[in-house]
């Protein structure tokens, strides 16, 4: 079979047009990863979007230990107005980068315990390759650039600060061109 | 024309320095360095949570700037420590 059984359908062609859907929420209520799905997927009519090919998401949950500790619970606290700013700026990014049809994020602020969902990014591609990565783009440039801030509480009831990660850098730097 | 900025602090240097907000006098443009080195200045726990042995980011009305950053009367002007989002 030759390439010319398929013209014009290399993975640019199909969302070059336009750059794809972005949407970002920062809520303290839990979310719905099949909703959220859901929502990845469908035109601004409500319907499933038949040029998608490709659906990748990832969720950050609380887990119950960091840094040897147990962990009861989770304070998070953002700068409202710039943490959407910033992870907008990184959606654009991202279609700059991809052929997407649509990539969301949502992030959870506020008092979490473990084994909650803290957030989720879904991408939405002709292919699967644009789709993994845009996913894998996001959540490294969102765990540097985003003002969101962790704080713990331990099971001896001692509150934390999280520190930052050198790993969380690193895996952000190798996307830089 | 207004002669303050806002300040805003988030996480743990909020918590060092007792406040979420505040007006700062600033009659012309300020490097932020200045700024940061002017409130550092303000007594013990304002150095513990600004002075230059801390990791501190600044971000001028809401973009991440460095200590050179000239900072204009009626901006918005936040400190925080470095991010732990995701």
């Amino acid at each position: 079979m030759s390439a010319a059984s398929f013209p014009n359908k290399s993975a640019s062609a199909d969302t070059s047009a336009c750059p794809g859907r972005s949407k970002v929420c920062i809520q303290s209520e839990p979310f719905d990863p099949a909703e959220a799905l859901d929502a990845l997927r469908c035109n601004d009519k409500g319907e499933p979007d038949p040029s998608i090919g490709a659906l990748a998401s990832f969720i950050g949950l609380v887990r119950e230990f960091n840094e040897g500790d147990d962990v009861q619970a989770l304070e998070l606290e953002h700068y409202p107005g710039m943490t959407e700013k910033v992870i907008e700026d990184i959606l654009r990014q991202a279609n700059e980068r991809w052929p997407l049809n649509a990539i969301h994020v949502i992030h959870r602020v506020g008092l979490m315990t473990p084994t909650d969902l803290i957030v989720w990014v879904g991408a939405a591609s002709a292919h699967r390759e644009a789709a993994l990565q845009a996913c894998a783009f996001v959540m490294d440039f969102l765990k540097t650039n985003a003002p969101f801030w962790k704080k713990e509480k331990r099971a001896d009831g001692q509150m934390r600060w999280v520190s930052d990660r050198k790993s969380d850098y690193l895996a952000a730097d190798r996307w830089k061109v | 024309m207004s002669h303050s900025i806002e300040l805003k602090f988030f996480a743990s240097i909020r918590e060092q320095v007792g406040l979420a907000t505040q007006a700062f006098e600033l009659s012309g443009p300020c490097p932020v360095g200045v700024i940061r080195a002017e409130l550092a200045a303000r007594g013990e726990a304002w150095d513990r949570a600004l002075g230059l042995q801390q990791r501190v980011l600044a971000a001028v009305n809401q973009e991440v700037v460095d200590e050179e950053t000239l900072v204009q009367p009626g901006d918005e002007l936040a400190f925080f420590p470095p991010v732990t989002g995701g």
